[in-house]
């Protein structure tokens, strides 16, 4: 019988998300972008707003995949972060201030994407630690600086403190404190939140500790069979 | 096995959503970028090219494409542990694949030492 209820309102819950993920959008005017759709992304390291020093490179290496599914050429991000490095701009900030030009000029790249990480980490409490990815993203058209799509995303998972009383949850936060230190949980999310921020959908109940916001989508780049404009 | 049940999670509830085929075998490319950054020395750049040729072994028997930039870190990883035939096999097959990355990929071509 328990079974039963719970499999239905898994069900129910499914279902309302895939309502609420799929149906709605925020308005967003695509003008910009369907003037100037780019075939080539270049993604610059996130200038890191976080206290954890491992955001830049935690969030970057999670960026490339959602980003080519969607039909886009995505620059190799650790070649181009080392190249900018080699060339005297030897961090972030420096490397979000190159004149927009130079990678035209230099990488052949259509836009450049540049992201800014809000928070990224894991905050530990008495009964669970959360981690957290949050970022926000401006793409801009290298030939006319237009900002062709601006977008925002934000994951989280608690982890630790579900169940099994309190010493069961201590035992848990416990398990789960020493399993992120090493592994960097905050990395783990950013793959969903990178997810979100480019298709727009938004993740409630993948997982029940888990929630997250993204959007507007990303239009559908030239490698991608939905891609609408002729090429 | 968290991630995993994570994943699949995932992967569920966007088959409920929409049909999702990826474009591309990722294997281990972005774990790969990571560890370099993360673990630098622990994960040399022979191991990391023993583990994205496994990939691509893979997806050949699978019959799916290496995505943007995949050919390119990989030659960047040959150059660096010399090999610079390879190096330049992989920057030729990344242009080849992807004709957006023309520019940056004859960069590179025109800074390998000449073998």
């Amino acid at each position: 019988m328990t079974i039963r209820f719970l499999s239905w309102e898994v069900g129910v819950v499914l279902a309302g998300l895939c309502f609420g993920g799929c149906a709605t959008a925020k308005p967003f005017d695509y003008t910009n972008f369907r003037a100037h759709q780019p075939r080539s992304i270049l993604v610059l390291p996130p200038v890191n707003q976080s206290t954890d020093i491992r955001g830049t490179y935690g969030y970057l290496s999670t960026v490339t995949e959602p980003l080519a599914e969607m039909g886009y050429y995505v620059f190799p991000v650790a070649i181009v972060d080392q190249f900018l490095k080699d060339n005297g701009l030897p961090g972030p900030g420096e490397m979000q201030q190159a004149p927009l030009q130079k990678f035209a000029e230099i990488f052949g790249a259509d836009s450049v994407l540049y992201l800014t990480l809000l928070e990224y980490g894991t905050q530990y409490h008495v009964l669970n630690s959360a981690a957290t990815a949050h970022a926000k993203a401006r793409l801009v058209d290298t030939k006319t600086g237009l900002v062709l799509w601006e977008g925002e995303t934000r994951a989280q998972q608690v982890s630790g403190g579900g169940g099994g009383g309190l010493v069961g949850a201590l035992v848990q936060a416990a398990v789960s404190q020493a399993v992120n230190s090493t592994a960097d949980a905050a990395h783990l999310i950013s793959a969903d939140a990178n997810t979100m921020l480019f298709t727009g959908i938004s993740l409630s109940a993948y997982d029940a500790h888990s929630t997250g916001t993204g959007g507007p989508a990303l239009l559908y780049g030239p490698y991608h069979p939905a891609d609408q404009t002729s090429h | 096995m968290k991630t995993l049940a994570i994943a699949l999670s995932f992967s569920f509830f966007l088959i409920g959503c929409t049909p999702r085929q990826t474009l591309y075998s990722w294997g281990h490319y972005e774990e790969v970028v990571y560890s370099s950054y993360s673990a630098p020395g622990k994960f040399p750049p022979e191991r990391q090219i023993e583990t994205l040729e496994q990939d691509y072994q893979k997806a050949r028997s699978h019959q799916k494409s290496m995505p943007p930039g995949w050919h390119a870190h990989l030659g960047y990883l040959y150059y660096q542990t010399g090999k610079l035939d390879q190096a330049k096999q992989e920057f030729e097959t990344e242009k080849a694949t992807f004709p957006e990355a023309t520019v940056f990929m004859d960069r590179l071509l025109a800074r390998l030492p000449k073998s």
